[in-house]
């Protein structure tokens, strides 16, 4: 299939990754590249432990690897001290995590206020409302997350990576810690949130089945990067098609 | 950008209220705030009292002091420029009104008088008073409250005054010229300067104070104290407004500084609590602070927006506890009432600027290096909940914590050697309160295989974390034996100085007794039963020089060097030296020297003075010199209550100067009658009373404690705050373990006890430690100060031990008892 081919929004070359224990050094990420379009969304896939989250962490300039380089809209964050690094993050970048991340001491609206507040932005509240809105949950903006649901928490979380309206969206098994049921609820409202926003997404998870809502798939396996030709019955439409 | 950050921080704050490190934080540096803007406050209303004041004080723009009548030409001086004057006259004297004596300091005051500020009275005692332009008539008296309540005499009553008896003409409620009581024994009486020679209480060698008050033009006040200065003769002095009442201000300046280091227990108590629940606030904010970071905030957006809470914290507490401390001034000033003069103005503004002040710089001191960690939390935290950043470490933690109380204490002394001294007195005590504490703690251990169920896990949670139950019984230890040793040891130290004083302890002093008077007084007392009454003739004199070297106040750096130097010393000859007497260098003279002039002196007073054995005095006695060197010093045992001397010579030296008498007995207290009968048959005698003075002393002792307790009374709570807080940080593993003790089966009950066990034991081993520190600081003081074995009873170590372990018990329990009724299923998933 041919594809257009605007420049890269995320581009990582030869990633490296070893951690010394005492155990020994333990080499988690060998040469890994990838190059994600702007618009596209990507899932990576592997085992528990293959390293992914390893990845996520570099390609989203949280972590620095050993060796190799990682462009983000086209700045090496190898360059970048860590607070040019958050700047970049704070500009261009969104999270969803598995275990949500929210402030404990925060409402659901104070929450999806934070990182508007953080970018400078004037008069956060009625863009974090509507984005809770956009979520379901216009009726829940002065709870406390601790009195919110699993499945709540992880909507406040989705409306909080949206409201600044991100170009590049990192999730961590977003639904790995919800029952299926709310974790089918909250995959498509991902998806039709990154739709809506024409958002790049780079989803990593062990479940296939969520992978097969993403454009592309890549497997990560003994360190290294692979295509995943097989894409499985019933996929999701392609973001940004 | 820094626009979203104070609101976010003040948002922060309110939701993060509940947290409960924060009150706690904010509780702890409120308690700082109010003990040291107390103390602050306090000491401002009293200076201004006495800036504001000033001339009022003083009566008179300037005094001139004198222990000799004022010459005339003094007064001339004054009144030929254009100057008002007044005389006043002072000396203490038996007051008595039938069988009822009293010491008095009587005030006779002359036409004019005051020149600056009011005289006010009542009809009686602490009734409504109204002001007065002048002193009373000749004829009649006024007493003060102390005066008319210690003898039951109201207006009208008549009382006897040495030789003459007058009627009470009104009750002195306000004098402007009054020293504060503190520094004054006796009672006031106020008479008319006309009255005097009736009384025959004035004779040759009477201890008397002349005062000529002047007041007037600014320009003729100043040209008549230009005329004088470098004039005046030894024993005058003159007192303006710059040096009005030095004594008072001395007194009142070390009190504050007292007061004010003693005010700063708190602060590093508090400072302890703050860094307690600061710690615990960062550790529960890593998580938070790897969000922001992650959603795109800066170092320094992180250290600003911990930093903009603790300011704000910091900001509410001062204010409470600038709030606090203003209301707690009051009960200060209420409790040193005595201690200064009439009524105190209001105070400035300015203690609470240092108050507060003080707060944020413990805030910042003991608070800052563990939140400033929460900048190093990597973002990467978010996906491995392992990461952490390095503790803080210990050289930024005490370093900060030891700069801000070096400041505090170096700003409360005033004085950078006085600051290191406290700086290390109080480093020795935490070192050894500490060593104490880790002992107590350490000696539980062996005590675990022995106990049940519950208290082996009480005491295992205190030997788990030993540096923090050594904190804690350190912090509330430290309060709590400070409160000891001003109630119960001070207490008992007084009684068993009494209670070994011998039953016929002089109790009785007579001075002023003329030559002529010996016999017939000798005479008196033999007849009403004392034995062998000694009379000791007494000279007064002027210790001129040692050496050949004139002696004068500023060779002295001493307070007690210069005031020996300025006063009259009183010289005594004696054949024999008194039986309480111990010659500690040099020899006695023998009996064939009795007119050749030497010293015996005491050997304190040679220290204080730097006089030693050979050194040659010489002293101004009536206008003539007598020179002679020292050839013994002795010890006296002051308090056997004997006549005894600071410098003695053989018994002829001193014959043909003005001498007085001077000799003390005991009379049984059941023989109040002897005294008036001797008051009517020698008026001009005074006669002293041991135990009324020295109720005085223990009166104003008693008032002295009572601030100093007061104070200390903010560093307990402060010290409550400590065991609050770490108890606070100990929370969430509390949670967690009385949870899996639960589902292993433990009940309610049995979790109740293990947290019984584990605050009585630290409370306990607090009270112990109080106790002991209290009992050998008392001890030390007995030897040192009363030279007297003390052995602390019993009610020391029963209140110490009981006060600890009931107070840190209900603490403990009031702080875990949630604890208790948390869901266990709740707290092992969180966990």
């Amino acid at each position: 299939m041919e594809r257009p081919s605007p420049p890269p929004i995320l581009r990582a070359e030869e990633l490296g990754k070893r951690v010394t224990s005492p155990e020994g050094t333990l080499e988690i990420l060998a040469g890994a590249g990838l190059s994600v379009a702007a618009g596209e969304s990507l899932a990576v896939i592997g085992e528990s432990g293959s390293g992914k989250s390893t990845l996520l962490s570099l390609l989203a300039g949280l972590d620095l690897p050993t060796s190799g380089r990682v462009w983000l809209d086209g700045t090496d964050l190898t360059t970048l001290d860590e607070d040019g690094r958050a700047r970049l993050r704070g500009r261009l970048v969104g999270f969803v995590f598995q275990s949500f991340q929210l402030v404990p001491s925060l409402t659901a609206l104070e929450n999806v206020m934070l990182p508007l507040e953080l970018a400078g932005r004037d008069d956060p509240r009625p863009a974090a409302l509507e984005s809770l809105a956009r979520v379901g949950l216009a009726a829940r903006v002065r709870h406390y997350p601790s009195q919110l649901s699993g499945g709540e928490q992880q909507r406040v979380a989705l409306a909080r990576a949206f409201s600044t309206r991100p170009r590049l969206l990192f999730a961590d098994e977003p639904t790995g810690n919800l029952d299926r049921r709310t974790g089918e609820r909250v995959s498509e409202l991902l998806f039709r949130l990154n739709e809506e926003h024409a958002t790049t997404l780079v989803l990593v998870t062990h479940d296939p089945g969520l992978a097969g809502h993403c454009g592309r798939t890549l497997r990560l396996e003994g360190g290294r990067l692979h295509a995943e030709p097989d894409r499985p019955p019933g996929a999701g439409p392609r973001p940004g098609a | 950008m820094a626009a979203a950050g104070p609101t976010l921080a003040w948002r922060w704050l309110r939701r993060e209220w509940r947290g409960g490190e924060l009150p706690l934080l904010a509780l702890a540096v409120t308690l700082a705030v109010a003990s040291v803007s107390a103390v602050g406050f306090f000491a401002d209303r009293v200076h201004r009292a006495m800036s504001l004041r000033a001339t009022e004080l003083l009566a008179a723009d300037v005094v001139l002091v004198s222990p000799a009548a004022i010459p005339e030409a003094r007064r001339s001086a004054a009144r030929e420029r254009g100057l008002a004057v007044a005389e006043t006259l002072t000396f203490p004297s038996m007051v008595s009104t039938g069988d009822r004596l009293q010491l008095a300091e009587v005030k006779a005051v002359g036409p004019g008088y005051p020149l600056r500020g009011e005289l006010r009275v009542a009809p009686a005692p602490f009734a409504p008073d109204t002001p007065r332009a002048a002193g009373p008539e000749p004829g009649t008296v006024w007493v003060d409250a102390r005066l008319a309540t210690a003898l039951g005499v109201g207006p009208g009553d008549r009382l006897q005054i040495g030789a003459v008896e007058r009627p009470v003409a009104a009750v002195l409620s306000y004098e402007p010229d009054r020293p504060g009581d503190l520094f004054t024994l006796g009672p006031r009486l106020m008479m008319h300067l006309d009255d005097v020679p009736a009384t025959a209480l004035v004779q040759p060698g009477s201890r008397v104070t002349h005062r000529l008050l002047v007041a007037g033009s600014e320009t003729g006040v100043a040209d008549f104290r230009e005329a004088l200065e470098g004039r005046l003769t030894r024993g005058e002095s003159l007192q303006g407004v710059r040096d009005t009442r030095p004594e008072l201000r001395v007194a009142l300046d070390r009190a504050e500084r007292f007061l004010g280091l003693a005010a700063l227990v708190s602060a590093l108590l508090a400072g302890v609590a703050v860094a307690l629940a600061a710690r615990r606030y960062a550790e529960r904010h890593l998580d938070t602070a790897a969000i922001l970071r992650c959603l795109g905030a800066t170092q320094a957006r992180v250290t600003g927006l911990f930093a903009t809470q603790l300011l704000l914290v910091g900001a509410i507490a001062a204010t409470a506890g600038v709030a606090i401390g203003y209301l707690a001034q009051a009960g200060l000033a209420a409790l040193l009432a005595e201690a200064y003069p009439g009524p105190l103005p209001l105070p400035s503004p300015y203690p609470a600027l240092a108050g507060a002040a003080t707060g944020l710089v413990t805030l910042a001191g003991f608070a800052l290096p563990p939140l400033l960690r929460l900048r190093e939390v990597p973002p990467l935290r978010v996906l491995r909940r392992d990461l952490a950043p390095l503790p803080a470490r210990a050289r930024a933690v005490y370093g900060s914590a030891l700069l801000a109380l070096g400041a505090l204490v170096l700003w409360q002394a005033a004085d950078a050697r006085l600051a290191a001294y406290v700086l290390a007195a109080a480093g020795a005590t935490v070192v050894v309160l500490v060593a104490a504490a880790y002992a107590l703690v350490s000696a539980l251990r062996p005590l675990r295989g022995r106990v049940g169920v519950s208290w082996r896990f009480g005491l295992a949670r205190i030997a788990r974390r030993p540096g923090q139950s050594v904190v804690q019984v350190a912090a509330f230890g430290l309060g709590l034996m400070v409160l000891l040793l001003l109630t119960l040891v001070r207490g008992e130290l007084i009684e068993g100085w009494r209670d070994r004083l011998p039953p016929d302890t002089p109790n009785y002093f007579l001075i002023n007794v003329q030559p002529d008077e010996v016999a017939g007084v000798r005479a008196f007392l033999s007849g009403h039963g004392v034995a062998e009454p000694a009379l000791y003739p007494m000279v007064r004199g002027r210790l001129a020089a040692i050496d050949g070297r004139p002696v004068s106040a500023e060779d002295y750096e001493g307070a007690r060097a210069k005031r020996l130097v300025e006063r009259e010393f009183n010289l005594s000859g004696a054949s024999r030296p008194q039986g309480d007497n111990r010659i500690v260098a040099g020899s006695w003279w023998e009996a064939g020297e009795t007119a050749l002039p030497q010293f015996s002196v005491e050997e304190g007073l040679a220290g204080t003075l730097g006089v030693t054995l050979g050194s040659r005095l010489r002293f101004q006695v009536a206008g003539q010199e007598v020179e002679a060197p020292v050839t013994s010093l002795r010890t006296v045992q002051w308090d056997s209550f004997r006549v005894n001397f600071f410098v003695v010579t053989p018994p002829g030296v001193l014959d043909g100067f003005p001498t007085t008498y001077v000799t003390s007995f005991h009379l049984p207290p059941e023989r109040p009658e002897v005294l008036s009968e001797l008051v009517r048959a020698f008026p001009s005698v005074t006669v002293l009373d041991v135990e009324a003075i020295l109720s005085r002393v223990r009166h104003i002792l008693e008032q002295a404690a009572l601030a100093v307790q007061y104070v200390f009374l903010f560093a307990l709570l402060a010290g409550v705050t400590v065991l609050a807080a770490a108890v606070q940080s100990t929370l969430d593993e509390r949670r967690f373990e009385s949870a899996v003790l639960r589902t292993l089966g433990a009940d309610r009950r049995r979790l109740l006890a293990g947290l019984l066990a584990e605050f009585a034991t630290l409370g306990a081993l607090a009270g112990l430690l109080a106790s002991v520190a209290a009992a050998v600081t008392g001890v030390a003081l007995a030897r040192a100060v009363f030279d007297l074995d003390y052995v602390p009873g019993p009610g020391l170590w029963l209140s110490g031990v009981g006060a600890g372990l009931f107070g840190v018990a209900l603490a403990g329990y009031l702080g875990t008892r949630r604890v208790l009724s948390h869901p266990p299923m709740e707290s092992l998933r969180a966990g």
